[in-house]
Parts: structure tokens; sequence; C-alpha cells
């Protein structure tokens, strides 16, 4: 972790017993693995998880002292294959990644590991990126338990029911030799509260003792015979054995009255929606009593049948919550129901809705229509319940929707891919519009205005890959834009080996930033940063040379539109075959200026020369045409309305958080916009030559200016 | 039956208390949700903060939501995760449309809702990129959230807090302890940025100044756009030739134009000379003339008003004359030494990007000169291979300055130029499009004056502008004889602000051929 420091974070993971953390709930659940004695954790960055990786990557002094090890995966492949350390030896170990997004790149790794099993607890820590501020496509990772039969836990959104589940989930995987999933949301990762902390546990074992003496069994390698053997395993041993612990040590919850004419059966990562439903509707408070009784799935997977039975039976009617598509527990307890023939009416998602987040006014409405259809009298008098439609349907509230703009993410100020993409507007202003793959990465915002550039992105490091059917004679080329990150992660032998190998010709731009920018600004391999803990320095022009890429360009500076815009043409047009990589480098600014910002201020301070620079627009050389935000949206260049009666239209106008990359400058020259801009450079702690030298060019200066104005009639501003 | 009435009258009626902060990646909202949660966890509360920030990116829009409560008899509450439309207590909005925004989402509702907002714009991306004026209408937001809301504290936190040296999570911070409508003191929350141990001196400046402006004036009045600024006219300006001109300005024209006319004098002296401006008055004298004749009066002069702003738009064009003139001014100077803040002992040097063309030169040159080279082709190709390219231009050094001084120099001899010529040509056929069809339709040769506002910028986009222009006029001959001729114009004039491309524009002519 380059650029931001994670130390005030690292203190709280050294709390000791009876000690009260405070803080996000990932971190609750950094601090969990180490209070469970993990021996080694892994992982790849990606939002809402990255927390839990950066925290450990600032930790190396706890780390050791525990004898933890802590690697930042290459991609989340390389993270759940680690987890076969905990196959033959009594290790725990630990991954994470962001789900379902990272959970597809891992899953031929975790079907082999749940084949075979495991000895030492297998955790796998899913940041399920589902509902509002998801950055995926919206799926369920239940899918991923149900078809490996690994283990799923879902609990309670609080911080002390997270923290047990870490440890309940170690001793599970541990009971039932089988990996298992602990799965948390967006709003439960970035939640924030307390938990009453223990001290932090050495691991028993340790993964030199493993080293040292290694064990091995064929019976655990995912070949035949023994694959058939592991699926008999799994379902005669292994699962019977989950159920039973997950029983006895009474995972799943119940609330609420021990009889009623009907039941509630939530995942656990849902109940705080549930209970507020329920509390609006009269039927619960907020300390957590309810007046129908629930059953809390701590355990998303497997069901266990007794438990459901027992819940169900005299009971006219339950209501099944689980969010996203398809039901699969609804349709499990439709089965479990037929099977034991049970004739209590089951409900989900034929009232709640098939898609979507669940959130309490959608949980509100679906428990009202399950409680009226069977003890409409448990409804009461019906208290008013929260309802903004009639504010919403005002006049004067639908007018806001024509008012306020969408606001999506976007490049932060001074991004360097900016320029890029600025040189492919220009490029396609001449050649004309491209085929363009797009990526995962902040350069994705490419597709949104005021670029929109970009068709489609198949995953991370595909660009490219997605882009191999084009591979055909034809007037234009594709390109396909990837960014450092995916090159790592995937993109070098499934991108860049596929178009040398198949002599795919087309372009190919690969966007180096110096960072995992997008997951937070991790180091990677192409790292420019010396990272004591990793080898950074790695160049994406070697490596792409190295696969067998011959043609080859690197950019060192992306705000050189000129120079940008010049390199796509000639990728777009040589009469060279197969891809045409372009490698473009510039640090991301935001961390950049993480970076220099306390430097320059020092050097400021100690009383160095140093030089500021930032944007600025003349405001009576504009003429208010935005050329140049079209080719920018860089946040801190706007507009601003002028009080000259002459002008209509807003002129361009730089704010203050300019901090001097010179896009617009560049831009404007490149596109031949309009002389409006000037950079501005400020010199603190000027030399005696330097105040010479101003000193002496601005009396010539102020004198010619004097003269001039002297020269002028005009009237008195 | 009888166990579920128990079961009721023992539920608590306990509501946590709710706030929403609706923010902009970047702003700190997840500073200002820290210290709300701080300070209840201080005040003995159980807090809880939830949020669904992208972990780098910095300008989206962002939602952290808060709920607090005592625990009761040690049990803790059970907080929701995210906000219920209508069951807000308080609404924290860093920015104005982001206020709009929680009132679009129902968070702002009349029953119970504080909003506490910030009313300074940071323009989105889709506003900003208009070619016209895309700046969404703030006084909707106004309304609405003044409909929506049960109390409102609305002024500009931003500048204040930027002004105490601070950002904009410290005097929202503020505004919160002056709404009341937490039950802690003031002093609880002066504890809580001490606590933070960052910043701590600029924040509590700025959460007081907040504080104080929020008990004080909670509402800031807001206009839909800023007023434009009309000079009173001198009784004397100072120079004979000066007050000829608004003594002219006086005698000849109706009151309802003076103060465009008196802009457009202004800006002309100072685009060219006295001259020049005399010229103005005798063009717009003219089109006045022709008003009067064609019953103007009974339309307030609107033809003589409109012509007095877009015949010294016009006729100010931009040239390259004109950029090193404004460039080179000491007014120019010190404005820039303002803006960029630049402190006594610094030394300030700017950088202009330019990139001058043929074109531009050409323009630049007496007539038959200019016209020459670009009738000759190889000379003009091979001139335009040594001038057109970007150049740094540092005006603060003697040879920059001195250079574009000379340029700006040839003011004198403007009126001989291509580009003057050019310009007089354009103008005159669109003054006579417009005069042509005064005693026909009035409102629509008000409409042609208005269409000059499409022409501007440089270069490329100059053009680009000038097509704009000619493609809204090609519909001039099938609207001259429409009664609603003049709204289908104004029509098309909007279209083609809309988007670069003209692609708006391309479908209202579109349904203007089918009229």
């Amino acid at each position: 972790m380059a650029e931001r420091s994670f130390a005030r974070e690292v203190e709280d993971l050294k709390l000791g017993e009876g000690e009260i953390f405070r803080g996000e709930g990932i971190l609750a659940i950094t601090k969990a693995l180490l209070q469970s004695g993990v021996s080694y954790v892994g992982g790849y960055q990606g939002s809402p998880i990255s927390h839990l990786m950066d925290v450990l990557a600032d930790a190396k002094d706890i780390m050791e002292d525990l004898g933890v090890h802590f690697e930042t995966s290459a991609s989340e492949a390389a993270a759940a294959a680690m987890l076969s350390a905990s196959v033959m030896y009594p290790v725990r170990g630990a991954v994470t990644w962001k789900s379902t997004a990272g959970t597809n790149v891992a899953s031929d790794a975790l079907s082999n590991l749940s084949s075979g099993g495991v000895n030492g607890g297998a955790l796998i820590i899913l940041g399920e990126d589902f509902g509002e501020g998801s950055s995926i496509m919206q799926e369920r990772s239940h899918a991923f338990a149900m078809k490996s039969q690994m283990w799923l836990l879902d609990p309670r959104p609080n911080l002390p029911s997270m923290v047990q589940a870490v440890e309940d989930g170690f001793q599970l995987s541990e009971a039932s030799n089988t990996p298992v999933m602990l799965e948390v949301r967006i709003r439960a990762c970035h939640v924030h509260g307390q938990f009453t902390a223990k001290n932090n546990k050495r691991p028993d074992f340790t993964l030199k003792q493993a080293l040292e003496n290694p064990v091995r069994d064929v019976n655990r390698i995912v070949l035949p015979p023994a694959n058939f053997m592991q699926d008999k395993d799994k379902l005669e041993r292994r699962w019977p054995a989950a159920v039973n612990f997950i029983k006895e040590k009474k995972l799943n919850e119940f609330f609420g009255p021990e009889e009623g004419e009907i039941g509630i059966i939530t995942l656990g990562g849902l109940y705080n929606g549930v209970m507020r439903g329920l509390q609006q509707l009269g039927l619960a408070d907020v300390y957590g009593n309810s007046s129908i009784p629930i059953y809390v799935m701590n355990v998303a997977y497997p069901t266990i049948d007794d438990e459901v039975i027992d819940f169900c039976l005299g009971k006219k009617a339950v209501i099944m919550v689980e969010e996203g598509a398809p039901e699969y527990v609804e349709q499990t307890l439709h089965t479990l129901m037929r099977r034991r023939d049970i004739q209590t009416r089951l409900h989900g998602k034929d009232i709640l809705p098939l898609g979507g987040e669940y959130t309490a006014p959608v949980m509100m409405k679906g428990l009202k229509t399950f409680v009226e259809m069977y003890d409409r009298l448990l409804l009461g008098n019906q208290p008013p319940v929260p309802d903004p439609t009639p504010i919403l349907n005002d006049p004067k509230v639908k007018a806001l929707a024509e008012v306020v703009p969408a606001r999506p993410a976007g490049f932060c100020t001074g991004c360097p891919e900016r320029p890029i993409f600025a040189a492919m507007k220009l490029v396609e202003k001449e050649l004309g519009e491209h085929h363009v793959s797009a990526d995962i990465g902040c350069h994705l915002f490419s597709i949104l205005p005021p670029f929109n550039i970009g068709g489609t992105t198949m995953g991370y490091g595909l660009g490219p890959a997605s882009a191999s059917a084009f591979n055909v004679e034809a007037d234009k080329r594709s390109i396909a834009v990837m960014g450092d990150g995916g090159f790592w992660h995937n993109g070098l032998a499934t991108s860049i080996g596929n178009a040398v190998f198949n002599k795919q010709d087309g372009v190919i731009l690969v966007v180096d930033n110096f960072y995992s920018a997008a997951t937070g600004g991790q180091d990677i391999l192409s790292s420019r940063a010396i990272n004591p803990n990793r080898k950074t320095n790695n160049s994406i022009v070697n490596a792409v040379k190295g696969i067998g890429a011959t043609w080859v360009r690197q950019i060192d500076r992306t705000y050189d539109v000129a120079k940008m815009r010049d390199t796509l043409k000639e990728a777009l047009t040589t009469k060279e075959k197969g891809p045409k990589i372009i490698v473009a480098s510039s640090e991301c600014m935001l961390n950049k200026q993480r970076r220099i910002k306390p430097q320059f201020a020092k050097a400021v301070k100690d009383g160095k020369r140093m030089v500021k620079e930032r944007f600025g627009v003349d405001e009576d050389v504009c003429t208010g045409d935005h050329a140049c935000i079209r080719l920018s949206g860089c946040p801190s260049l706007s507009v601003k309305h002028t009080d000259d009666p002459l002008k209509d239209d807003p002129v361009a106008a730089i704010d203050n958080s300019c901090v001097g990359c010179g896009n617009c400058g560049e831009v404007s020259e490149a596109a031949v916009l309009c002389p409006s801009f000037y950079r501005a450079d400020v010199i603190h702690n000027p030399t005696g030559w330097d105040k010479f030298m101003s000193n002496l060019r601005s009396k010539v200066i102020g004198w010619l200016q004097a003269r001039r104005a002297a020269g002028r009639i005009v009237f008195a501003d | 039956m009888n166990e579920t009435v128990n079961l009721k009258t023992l539920m608590a009626s306990d509501k946590p208390l709710t706030l929403a902060i609706m923010a902009m990646g970047g702003q700190g909202g997840g500073v200002l949700a820290d210290w709300i949660v701080g300070l209840a966890e201080e005040q003995g509360w159980m807090a809880q903060s939830t949020s669904v920030p992208g972990v780098a990116q910095r300008t989206g829009a962002t939602i952290y939501y808060i709920e607090m409560l005592p625990a009761r008899d040690g049990v803790a509450p059970i907080f929701s995760l995210m906000p219920t439309p209508g069951d807000v207590d308080v609404v924290l909005a860093a920015e104005l449309m982001e206020a709009g925004r929680s009132v679009l989402r129902g968070l702002v509702t009349p029953d119970r809702t504080t909003l506490i907002a910030s009313t300074h714009r940071s323009f989105a991306v889709g506003e900003k990129e208009k070619p016209g004026d895309g700046i969404g209408d703030p006084t909707v937001v106004v309304g609405a959230t003044d409909f929506a809301a049960k109390r409102t504290i609305a002024f500009d936190m931003d500048t204040l807090a930027l002004k105490n040296g601070s950002v904009i999570s410290s005097s929202m911070f503020g505004a919160l302890a002056a709404a009341d409508v937490l039950p802690f003191p003031k002093e609880a929350f002066e504890a809580t940025i001490r606590g933070g141990g960052k910043g701590v001196e600029p924040s509590l400046k700025a959460f007081n100044a907040a504080y104080d402006r929020a008990k004080a004036k909670p509402r800031e009045e807001i206009a839909s756009s800023p007023p434009k600024r009309f000079d009173a006219m001198p009784e004397t300006a100072g120079h004979p030739d000066l007050d000829r001109l608004v003594h002219r300005l006086r005698a000849e024209f109706p009151e309802v134009a003076w103060p465009l006319l008196f802009a457009g004098i202004k800006k002309l002296t100072d685009f060219q000379d006295p001259a020049y401006a005399d010229e103005y008055l005798d063009r717009v004298g003219k089109l006045y003339a022709l008003d009067r004749t064609n019953s103007g009066e009974s339309h307030d002069y609107a033809f003589t008003v409109q012509s007095a702003k877009y015949v010294a738009v016009a006729m100010a064009y931009d040239d390259v004359i004109r950029v090193a003139d404004l460039k080179t001014r000491g007014s120019r100077f010190n404005r820039v030494r303002n803006e960029v803040g630049v402190k006594q002992d610094q030394i300030l040097y700017m950088t202009e990007y330019m990139h001058p063309r043929m074109e531009e030169v050409c323009g630049t040159l007496p007539k038959g000169l200019g016209l020459w080279i670009e009738n000759s082709p190889k000379l003009f190709a091979w001139l335009d291979r040594r001038i057109n390219k970007g150049r740094r231009v540092q005006t603060g050094t003697l040879f920059w300055f001195i250079s574009l001084y000379i340029v700006a120099a040839l003011r004198r001899t403007r009126r001989g130029t291509l580009r003057h010529l050019r310009e007089a040509e354009h103008r005159e056929a669109w003054l006579v499009s417009a005069t042509s069809l005064l005693s026909r339709n009035y409102d629509l040769a008000v409409e042609v004056i208005n269409n000059r506002r499409l022409v501007k910028g440089y270069s490329d986009t100059h053009a680009r502008g000038l097509s704009k222009f000619d493609r809204v006029m090609s519909a001039l001959s099938s609207l001259s004889g429409r009664e609603d001729g003049a709204v289908w114009m104004k029509r098309l004039r909007q279209a083609a602000l809309l988007d670069e491309n003209g692609i708006a524009l391309d479908g209202a002519l579109k349904t203007v051929a089918t009229l």
C-alpha cells in the first residue's frame, strides 16, 4: 500500500481482551481473523473488502509477531489456490475478494479445494457487492456454495455477529473438512459499530512446521478414482458433519415468540432490514422484540432441515426473505416441505421482488402483504408508516427530476487517463468511430460523458481478449483498453498472449498509472514505488515484448495529448499486422498528490525554491463554447455565469482544486481550441537571480503596459 | 391472541434519530459521519453509520447514513443500514443539487426532516459540457426543498469553510449544532472536533462561523442566475470622444436600449477605439430607424435592443489582435495574481497555450495580401507547416511579451485586415436577412438577430459555430411566412446549443421541414 497510511487502523488490530473495538465492519473481521489464530491471509483488493487487505499490508509488525503470512495475491484465483495450504496441514487460512466478480475468477481453485476438502480451517470472506453502491453485475454468491457444497455464512450485520461468524467459520470448516465462505454485504463492510475484543492468537501449528514436515494423501487430489470418492465423502460424511456442527453450536438463531400463526425466515444479513420493516408495521421494536417468530439463517448454506421443519410445523404460513435472484433458499425449502409433506404455506419471491436490493420499504411492504394474508389482526389499527409518495408526486418535486443532474463517479482532478481519452476523441474526429473494448478499472469511466468511449466490458484483464473476434480484414481496427491492474491480474496471458498468438490485428492500449488505482491505490508489479515487502518496478513493456509482441510503444507522459493522438493514429493505420500495443504511463494523480503534497509543503517550509503550477482561464478570452470541457470533464474545470451583459453563455473557469496537470492546456493546443488557458507558475522562495530577473522584466513590461494604457481612450471600468 | 397483545404492550416505542449525509466523493462526508457518530458515542448513545463509497473515485454522488439511540437496559438497538424514505430526521446535503437529490429520493418530508444544505454549486459534467448554458435552475431546487422540508438551514457552507481555512465538513457540523436537532450541547460538538486531532483550529473556526451564521441568518436567497452588470452612464467620461458617444446615445436612441448600447460602446472602444464605437451607433441607428417605421414602439423596440447587443458582439469579434491585447494588459496580470493568490514574496509567471494556424495569420494580414496567400494553396501550405503548431507563450518574459505586444499593436491597422473584411461581410448579410423580415414578421426578425449567439469561439469551434448559424438560418425561408416562425426559430437555436455535433439541431430542422 503505497501512498495511504492505515497506521491508525492498525492500532485497532492490537486491542486485547475486554477492550472495546470501535470501527468499520470489515476491520472488525480483520481483527477477528487475528483472534482466531489464522496462519495466512491472502486476497485481491476491491470494494467493499479493500480495507482488509490495506490494513494487513500496513500491519507488518503485528503479523510478524503472530507469525502470520500475508500476501497480496495476483488475482482471486491465486488467493483461492493459496488455501490449499489447509488441505493437508492443520493451519487456518483466510482469503478475501469482491464477489461475485472475484468468485468467478477463483472458482477453478475453489472447486478443487472443496472437492478434496481441508484439514485446517479455510475461510473465504466475500464482499457481496450487491445493491446500491455496487459496481458489478447483480448476482448471488450463493450459487457457488451450492454447486461446490461449500458452506456459506451470512451473519447478522452487526460487529459482534460478524466477528463471531469468523471464529464459527473456522470451526465449521475444520469440523466438516470443508472450506467456508463468509458473505458480508457492502453496507455491512462499511458499518460503524463496536464489539468487545479478545487477545490475538498465534497459530498452534505453523506454516514452517508444515513446510518442514510435508504430508501427502493422493485421495485429496482431484483425479479418478479419488474424485468420485470425494463426491461421496462430501455428501455422506462432510455434509452431515456440517449440519450437526451448525445445530449443536446454534449458529442459526430464533427470535420472537415461541408460537405463532405465521413466521419469518430470513438470511442473517437481511435481519436488520426485516426488523425495521416490522418496527414500522408496529410488529417489533428497535431493541429486537418481535411479535412474529423469526428464524435467522446465519448459515445460508447448507439448510438445516430439522430446524426449518420445527419452525414451520404448526404455523399456517412462513415467508422466506432472501435478496437477489434466483430464490435458491426458497426452492430448497419447497423441496424439503414437499418431501416431508408439511402443509405450511411457504412464501417468498411471490410476494417480495424477484431482484434488487431489499430496502426497508421493500421489506415493510412485503411483510405487510404477508401478514395481511394470514394474520390480519396482528397488524392492529395500523399506525401510519413512513410514506414520501405525496411529496414525490407534487409538481414542485417532480420538476426536480429535470434539474438534478446525474452524478456518477468519474475521473479525479488531474487524472492521467483523461488526456488518453481526449486523444482518442481527437483521433475519432479524424478517423471516425472505432469499436472499443473496455475493461475493468478507473479507465472504464471513459464510457460516460464527456468521452462516451467504449462498447463492452467482459471482465478484469479481458479487454483485448474481448476484441479478438474482430481479427478480420476491415478498413478499421478494433481498439481495446486495459489497465495495469487488469494487465497483471489476468491480461498478460489471457489478452496479450492471446492477441500475439492469434496475430490479433488491433490496437491494445494499456493504461499504466503505477497502482491498482480503482481499488484504492495498492501497489502492483509495475508500480514505480520502492516497496520493501514486494518486488515492484517490473516493466509492462518488457512483459509484452517477452511474450512476443513486436509493435510496442511506451508513452511516458500521458498528458502529452498530441503525442498520444499521433501514436494512436499510427497504431490504427500502420501496415504492420498483429497487436499494436501502446503503454500509456503517468502516475495516478490521487496517489501522486498524497505523495508529493507533504513533500512540497516541507520543501517550501525549509526555504527551498519550489514552483507550484496551476491553470486558469482568461474570462474575457473565453467565448463559452465549452469545447474544452467536452474533451476533459475534469472536476476542477468548470463553468461560471459572467456579469458581462454581452455574453449569453457561462464561461469556463478553473477552481483552486486544480493540481496543474496540464491537460487543459495540452488539449486546447492539440485540438486547436482557443487561447483562453494559461498556466500560472508560482515560485516559492525565489532565489536572488529569480528576483533580479523578475524585477527587470516587471519594470520593462510595466512600462510598456502603462504606455499603452495611457494611449487608450476607454470608459473607466 | 392474548399473547400477541401482551407482547405488543411490552414493545418499546423508541425510535432512533436518523441522519443522512448527501455528498460527493472527496467532500469529507465520511469525516462528518465519523464526527456525528463519535459525538453520539461520547454522549453515551449507541450510534451506527453506514456508507456505500467506491474506494477511490472522487466525484460521484454518495450517501452516508447514521442512526443513534441510547442503549436500554444494556440491550443494543437494532439499527437499519439504509434510510427509509419518509423516515429521516436530518438531511445534510453538501451541495445544492445533492439537496435536490435527497428530496427526489424521498428522504426529506415535511413531518420530520430538518434539511441542512450548502447552497454552493459543483456542476456535473452534463451541465458543463453543453455548448450553451446547461446549468440547472437552482430556484427549482429551492422550491422543492422549501416544500418538502420541515425546516431548512441553507447557505454557502463551502465558501464559509474555505474562508476559515477549513473544509465543508466543519461548517456543516457547525450548522448541525446550530439546528438544535441533536440533544447535545455545542461544547460537545467542539470537543468531538478536538478529539479528531487533525486541523483542529481551522475546523473549529469554520464550525463556529457556520454555527453563528446558521443562528443569525439560516437562509440565503438564491436567484436563477447571477444578474448582469449594467453600468450607470457617466455624465462625463473624461474624454470628449467618449462624452460625445454617450451624448449621441442619449439623444438618438430610446431609453429601453440604453443599457445595452452603453455596454456596446464600452466594449467597442476597448476593442478598437471611439471611432469604431461611433460606427456601431451608426449601424444600430439605421436599424432603429427601420424599427420605428415598422411599429417597433409597440414591441418596445425589441429589434433595436437585441441589435444593440448582438451588433456589438459581432463587431467585437475574437481575433489574434484581441487575444494578444487582452493577454498583455496590466489589469490582466493583476487579475491572475489575485486569482492564483500570489503572495508578496512569491514570483508569478504565466504560460499561454496558443496554437496559431495560417488561417489566423492570413486574417491578420492586409486583405489583399491575405487573400493572395489563401489563393495560393502551395504557398499557404508551406507557410502553414511553419506556423501551425502549439506554442507555449511565456507572457512574463521579455521576448514573448514584446511579441504579443507588437501583435496587439496591429489594432491600428485592424480595419484593413482580411478578417475584418470577412466579419463585416458576414455581419451585413445577417443584418440584411433580419431587416428584410422586419415589415413581414417582426418577431422572427428579432430571433434572427438573436441567432448571432451561435457564432463564438476560435478556430474549429468558430467554424462549427458558423455552420450551426448557417443551418439554423437555412430554415428562414420556410419560417418567414409563418406567424409562429419566431417560436420555431428560437427552438432551433436552443437545439443548436444542446450538443456539439448538432444532433438535436438536425432533429429540430427535420421537424421544421414537416411543418
